[in-house]
């Protein structure tokens, strides 16, 4: 007690205690302890940082590095704020909470630990409440977790018992363990005080835990205790902490940098130790004209070496671009507006188009290798639409008319007239097995009408169009079957004191009695309900997965449905299959009997409930089975199909059951007629005698066998074989087994299992995860993450549970879907459909990469350009640091010279138009892994740069070996000497951007032309004004005095040719890129109107001469 | 309301949002290509034949007189003691040296191109601000400040080692010595002439007053409102010599203009003949192994003789045209079979 309180005294370290103790109301409880109010997290959430991410700068370069610093800021701080306003909304939400026994207004982050918060149906719980009263009579409330885990059905939550006195005068106190992000976990005891009595000690499960994030269904108000606040609640417990994510053109930046910074280095060691070298000559130190000041001379020797290699740094720091930085920034930023305004993006429904919540990773969605999606909500709409029923063997469809039926059954007609195929009473037993078998109830319609009616069911008061009948069940899929059923003419009126009311076609109320429900379970796979008619008959429905019906029923009668079953489920459908069985007086009062006494079991209630189940539910006869489509997003198959092709491999990881995940997965064509599944699962883990580990490895290494070792090699660049020759794998698992093998009972294990597992998810071309838990999905990404070669990973969902996945991926995508916003919040981009995300990989993302890998290039070439003829000039000039370039030309090389055309190119180029990149998904593959920053290139640009520098240099060298250039035999001096070389290089990097557009538009035009000429008006602005603050007018009229010598002009344009020849050259020879794309859609290349169909078709060179050697070999 | 809404909200559908600006796709097709690189490689040839003639026509005559040898003329002053040492080196002409002659001198291996020899000057002194007399510029140390801290104008390294050979050309005709008339005007930029190095007012209408209180740099003889004391207008900062010093060099091997010969009987040139070179050596380059030159030069429209831009210009044209033959025979061979596929 000392301990705690102590720490509680000091505050932060309050984590270290493993329980709390809250008091409800912040009243003070006649305990042992003192009240005192105790510090908790308020219930505010933080996501923004108030870090200013600047790049570093080996050296500091004045201006460009103050303009760098500057920028980044700006822009970090613009996205920091909207973070920013995304917080407040929710932490200024306002919430009712009960203080003194008066409802007050507060906003949300204002909330308390201990705090009685009040909560209105449809809202969602502002932190994590014990539940301490409901509106409803039985002390339960309905919760959907839909945007924490993911499961949109509606789940019980129960009342403190003894609580629900009056609230305002609770003197109670809760334990409970401190914050742990389990969603399904918690325990906590709960003292209620009661004059002169011992306290009263309940017990707390996560039943009675309503978590931040989920929505309150279907029960007016509640009130709970608030026992987590803001970032201690699970949810934002369930946040990985957002941190920085770099992109890995960022990445390549970083190494090319360094390869700059040793060039940067080397040059400054070798000018150094060349000019100690050069002046240890006898005479060359110290010339009598250039004498140094006494200072000089007694400085240390060693101390001289070092400030003239600063020195070199300083001259040669602008070999590292770091105004690239600025640049990159810029172009990031500007760029991401164009995905926010991207028209195809905007999605009527919601009325919003794609949010950016970081430009960082624009390039990043040009890599993405890995895709791990989301399945609720994100491939599918989360919304079951019954299709189709077999009833004993003959086929009913009450959609549209399809041509493609099965050769027995022809049934189209409209939804009331069921061809009499299988027998009214077939039929109806059908139907009314569908009313009744399921635990579904009846949503209170007009609950704000009749305000006062907590519950009961007014159906029959008032009867109400059906349409707008509300049900509310546990699964999705459960209403779908009672909603087709309703379209077939039975109506399920309600459950009332264990009467359940159905309407039949003829509109007569038919009344049965519930026994018995015997609950669906995911061993079983399969649910029944016992009812008695009015007429005294006892019935058992019974439905479930095919695997668990058939071998419960009359063989004879499997095999007509059968058919139907899995050609549904081969369409991705879930079909459930119906059975009956009518129960003797003798046979119910045995299952009865045996019901109960299982269900007051103390020991081994589980299995013996099992058991009784089981032996319920045999000798059935079945009646019909079910389809049920779960719809998919729009276009959803497509979308997976692009991206297949495009060379990613999809991940589907879902909290949900494995049956649902598996047809959605068929229905996506990840899995497709061809492709042998592999399957990870408890079920396949515990068929056979072996301990489950045991079990384990021998699957993997089956598995591995057959997927990786098996499999012929995987051509490069072939992923998905569209031959038959190739076989398909797609691996299955599951949450459990996937803790299994992240964390093996033996930890030697660990390694092994997961080289295993990753060699086998490698090889298939879909995985499906399933049953997994929020952090499991991250555990997974990051897995996948940090496997060889680090991939780079897109996450996409939709609900809260998919947040910890896309802050784990290298970029996360948000859907703007129903299910609350967190997602989208923490999001990278959020897009309003699944469908955009193709545009957005495959058009923006190819277009952004190409974009900002030139940038990259680009940048590191014209620096290099730029500085190795000064490098090159400290050769003739005794070593002595001397400029070539005026400080004037220095600064405003990169800031205003050549920085304007790269941008409008990083912003505006398509090499490729966005159509044809959206038509041919193969072309994402030629940027894989990161190809235009790879070292080749790189070098190719180094290259380049060194050889247009050599150039530069030397050409104007060689010019100077007579300095006297004009007419009038007047010399030029060291100035006109560099405004040359700086003339020639502005046009050269200029014009060679200009080479690599491929895309010009206006914006390109008037940029690329208009820094050229922007260059000369300055040079002549420059040199034609004696500047009053300048200490030296260097450059007076040296720009002018060069254009009045005709060798100046000659030598300016015979190198900017020189220099540009090698690339006009490769781009004349060079093998387009993407062959097929113009020549697949000539009509598309004349976009700009300019080029006629003629000279696109064999627009160059080397593209007919490529095309035709292919040929002729 | 709700229309307003959903215009605001729908993003603009506008060419640049979609990124559907309309687009010049550039293409460079053989049909382009080569002949761009025939016209280009030709136009190219054209100049550099032009460049390489003109050069060829210009005559240049050169001589070291740096006196390293000792039968040169100039040995004997090379001797650090020898005070107002004067050296005659004579030369001959065998064809007429056209006119405008320009008359160089050259140093070599002497860096006007050290960082710190370039900074050191004062812009303000030499602008004529008489202000910054006093207080000469801090980069001009060690040539700041006299041994008695006077202030020196004009400071710092550069005008110190203002280059001080002088030179008087004669003609010998039969044995007599003809001075050729040597032009000092015209050698330095106009605009460091007339704009850029200015003169500091008359005191009390003497220039020399203005100078009051400095002293002149120490290689300098005489202090810098006595370098013309005929001509006012070549005085002071406005000396053209000492105005094409001050131009530094770009590189350790340099030459700068002298003089020119326009006047009187050698306008059209200097004739055929023998002639003498009248050197009052002064400037020491041995000490770091420099070398001084003078060279006559006439010059065309492209300025001083180079031959390097015509060999240039000749080898690009060239190389374009080459290019230009290579890709016509791929393009020819490859677009019969083309046509045959079409």
């Amino acid at each position: 007690m000392l301990r705690r309180r102590l720490n509680r005294l000091c505050g932060g370290d309050e984590k270290r205690v493993d329980s709390r103790t809250i008091y409800v109301g912040h009243r003070p409880c006649p305990d042992t302890e003192a009240f005192i109010p105790s510090k908790f997290c308020d219930n505010r959430i933080v996501s923004s940082k108030v870090i200013v991410d600047t790049p570093t700068s080996p050296v500091t370069s004045g201006l460009p590095l103050f303009f760098v610093i500057t920028v980044t800021a700006i822009k970090q701080g613009y996205e920091d704020w909207l973070r920013h306003k995304a917080d407040n909304e929710v932490n200024k939400y306002p919430v009712t909470v009960l203080e003194d026994g008066r409802s007050v207004k507060k906003e949300s982050e204002k909330i308390k630990v201990g705090d009685v918060v009040e909560v209105v149906e449809d809202e969602t719980f502002p932190c994590d409440l014990i539940l301490l009263q409901s509106s409803r009579e039985d002390g339960t409330c309905f919760v959907t977790t839909a945007s924490l885990d993911g499961e949109s059905n509606h789940k019980t939550h129960y009342t403190v018992p003894d609580t629900e006195k009056d609230l305002q005068a609770l003197p109670a106190t809760i334990e409970c363990e401190q914050p742990q992000p389990d969603l399904y976990k918690f325990v906590g005891r709960m003292h209620i005080y009661k004059p002169e009595q011992e306290p009263a000690v309940r017990s707390l499960g996560p039943e009675n835990l309503l978590l931040k994030g989920a929505t309150l269904k279907n029960t007016k108000k509640i009130y709970g205790v608030a026992v987590y606040t803001g970032m201690e609640t699970k949810m934002a417990l369930n946040y990985q902490g957002k941190s920085q994510k770099r992109s890995a053109v960022e990445k390549s930046i970083n190494a090319f940098l360094l390869v700059y910074l040793c060039i940067l280095i080397s040059k400054a060691v070798v000018c150094t130790t060349l000019k100690y070298v050069w002046q240890s000559k006898e005479g060359q130190d110290e010339p009598w004209y250039n004498q140094k000041t006494q200072k000089e001379k007694d400085t240390n020797m060693y101390l001289k070496m070092f400030t003239d290699f600063l020195s070199f740094m300083v001259l040669f720091n602008f070999i590292i671009p770091v105004s690239m930085y600025v640049t990159v920034e810029m172009q990031k930023f500007l760029g991401s507006f164009f995905i926010t305004w991207d028209k195809d993006f905007f999605d009527p429904e919601i009325q919003e188009g794609a949010l950016v919540n970081t430009s960082d990773l624009n390039e990043e969605l040009g890599q993405v290798e890995y895709v791990f999606t989301d399945k609720t909500g994100t491939l599918t709409q989360n919304n079951m639409e019954f299709i189709e029923c077999c009833i004993d063997g003959f086929q009913y469809k009450h959609r549209d008319t399809r041509s493609e039926l099965d050769g027995f059954t022809v049934t189209d007609g409209p939804v009331n007239k069921l061809q009499q195929k299988a027998g009214q009473e077939k039929e109806e037993l059908f139907l009314r097995a569908l009313c009744l078998c399921h635990t579904v109830q009846v949503k209170e319609a007009g609950s704000e009408v009749l305000a006062d009616q907590v519950d009961g069911i007014d159906g029959l008061l008032l009867p109400q169009p059906e349409e707008e009948r509300g049900f509310i069940a546990s699964s999705p899929d459960e209403i779908a079957l009672v909603r087709g059923a309703m379209e077939y003419g039975f109506t399920f009126l309600g459950l009332e004191s264990k009467s359940m009311k159905i309407k039949n076609r003829e509109n007569n109320i038919e009344e049965y009695k519930l026994l018995h429900v015997l609950n669906f379970d995911p061993v079983r796979r399969r649910m029944s309900v016992i009812v008695q008619t009015k007429s005294g008959e006892t019935l058992l429905f019974c439905k479930g997965a095919d695997s668990s019906i058939f071998p419960r029923v009359r063989p004879e009668e499997v095999d007509r449905i059968r058919m139907h079953v899995e050609r549904n489920a081969t369409e991705g459908y879930r079909t459930l299959c119906v059975a009956y069985k009518q129960l003797s007086a003798e046979e119910y009062a045995v299952a009865d009997t045996g019901l109960r006494e299982a269900r007051l079991a103390l020991q081994d209630r589980e299995q013996k409930l099992m058991a009784m189940y089981n032996q319920v539910e045999t000798g059935m006869s079945l009646i019909g089975a079910t389809a049920v489509e779960d719809r998919l997003q729009e276009e959803a198959a497509e979308t997976m199909e692009a991206l297949q092709g495009a060379g990613m491999k999809v991940w589907v990881l879902t909290g949900d059951k494995m049956e649902t995940a598996k047809s959605t997965c068929y229905a996506c064509r990840l899995f497709q007629r061809g492709t042998e599944l592999l399957e990870l699962t408890v079920r396949t883990l515990e068929d056979g005698r072996l301990k489950r580990e045991e079990k384990l490895l021998e699957l993997l290494r089956d598995y591995h066998r057959r997927a990786v070792q098996d499999a012929p090699p995987v051509k490069a660049g072939v992923t998905r074989s569209w031959s038959t020759a190739n076989q398909d794998y797609g691996f299955i698992i599951d949450g459990a087994t996937l803790s299994l093998v992240m964390n093996p009972p033996r930890e030697a294990d660990a390694s092994q299992y997961r080289s295993l597992f990753l060699q086998i998810c490698q090889n298939c071309t879909a995985v499906l995860c399933c049953r997994m838990a929020p952090l499991q999905k991250a555990q997974i990404v990051k897995m996948v993450k940090n496997s060889k070669g680090s991939p780079i990973t897109l996450s996409i969902g939709d609900g809260a549970n998919d947040v910890s996945m896309i802050l784990e991926a290298h970029v996360g995508i948000g859907i703007k879907g129903k299910e609350g916003r967190q997602a989208v919040r923490n999001s990278d981009y959020a897009i309003p459909k699944l469908k955009h995300l193709k545009k957005l990989l495959l058009a923006h993302g190819h277009l952004y990469y190409v974009r900002i890998a030139h940038l990259v290039q680009y940048f590191f070439y014209k620096n290099l350009c730029f500085i190795l003829p000064q490098f090159l000039y400290q050769f003739f000039c005794g070593y002595s640091q001397q400029p070539l370039y005026d400080a004037a030309y220095l600064t405003m090389y990169n800031i205003c010279f050549t920085s304007m055309p790269i941008l409008a190119y990083s912003l505006l180029e398509q090499h490729i138009s966005m159509e044809i990149l959206l038509d041919n998904a193969a072309l994402y593959r030629e940027i894989a892994n990161n190809a235009m920053l790879r070292w080749r290139p790189f070098l190719y640009w180094t290259v380049l740069g060194i050889f247009q520098g050599l150039l530069f240099f030397f050409g104007v060298r060689f010019l100077f070996s007579n300095p006297a250039l004009q007419d009038n035999g007047q010399v030029f001096g060291n100035w006109s000497y560099g405004t040359i070389v700086f003339t020639v290089l502005v046009f050269t990097v200029t014009l060679k951007l200009a080479l690599d557009t491929r895309h010009w538009t206006w914006i390109n035009h008037f940029v690329i032309w208009g820094s050229l000429a922007f260059y000369v008006f300055f040079s002549f602005f420059w040199g034609g004004i004696i500047w009053p603050f300048l200490k030296q007018q260097r450059l007076y009229f040296v720009f002018a005095n060069m254009l009045s010598s005709v060798s100046a002009w000659l030598v300016i344009i015979i190198l900017i040719l020189l220099s540009l020849l090698p690339e006009i050259l490769l781009v004349v020879l060079r093998k387009p890129r993407g062959p097929h794309s113009r020549q697949k859609k000539p009509s598309q290349s004349n976009v700009g109107g300019s080029q006629s169909s003629q000279s696109s078709a064999r627009p160059l060179l080397m593209r007919t001469f490529s095309d035709e050697s292919n040929s002729v070999i | 309301m709700k229309n307003e809404g959903e215009a605001a909200k729908r993003p603009d559908n506008t060419a640049f949002t979609q990124q559907r600006l309309p687009a010049w796709q550039p293409i460079l097709s053989a049909g382009i290509v080569i002949p761009g690189f025939l016209l280009i490689g030709l136009a190219f040839i054209g100049i550099g034949i032009g460049l390489f003639l003109t050069s060829q026509t210009i005559q240049v005559w050169e001589m070291d007189y740096t006196g390293v040898e000792k039968d040169s003329p100039c040995f004997r002053c090379t001797i650090l003691s020898n005070q107002n040492c004067t050296c005659e080196v004579t030369f001959s002409l065998s064809t007429l040296f056209t006119g405008p002659v320009f008359f160089y001198y050259g140093l070599s291996n002497y860096y006007q191109n050290f960082r710190k020899y370039g900074v050191s000057k004062d812009y303000y002194q030499l602008a004529g601000d008489t202000g910054y007399f006093k207080s000469p510029e801090a980069d001009c140390a060690p040539y700041a400040y006299d041994s008695k801290k006077n202030p020196i104008v004009p400071c710092g390294a550069i005008a110190n080692s203002i280059f001080n050979d002088t030179f008087e050309l004669y003609q010998i005709i039969n044995g007599t010595k003809k001075q050729v008339p040597l032009d000092g005007k015209g050698i330095s930029w106009w605009t460091d002439y007339n704009i850029k190095y200015r003169n500091p007012s008359p005191v009390n209408g003497s220039f020399a007053k203005s100078f009051d209180g400095t002293v002149k740099p120490i290689n300098w003889p005489k202090p810098a409102y006595e370098l013309d004391l005929i001509d006012p207008n070549n005085n002071g900062f406005l000396n053209q010599d000492f105005l094409v010093w001050m131009r530094r060099a770009a590189l350790p091997q340099f030459r700068k203009l002298y003089r020119r010969i326009t006047d009187g009987d050698y306008a059209a040139g200097l004739p055929a003949g023998n002639y003498s070179l009248k050197v009052h050596y002064n400037y020491p380059v041995l000490s770091f192994d420099g070398r001084k030159k003078v060279v006559f030069s006439n010059v065309s429209w492209m300025g001083g003789k180079n031959d390097f831009l015509g060999i240039a210009y000749l080898v690009v044209g060239s190389l374009c045209v080459v290019m230009s033959v290579v890709m016509l025979v791929v393009y020819a061979k490859f677009k019969f079979s083309d046509d045959d596929d079409a």
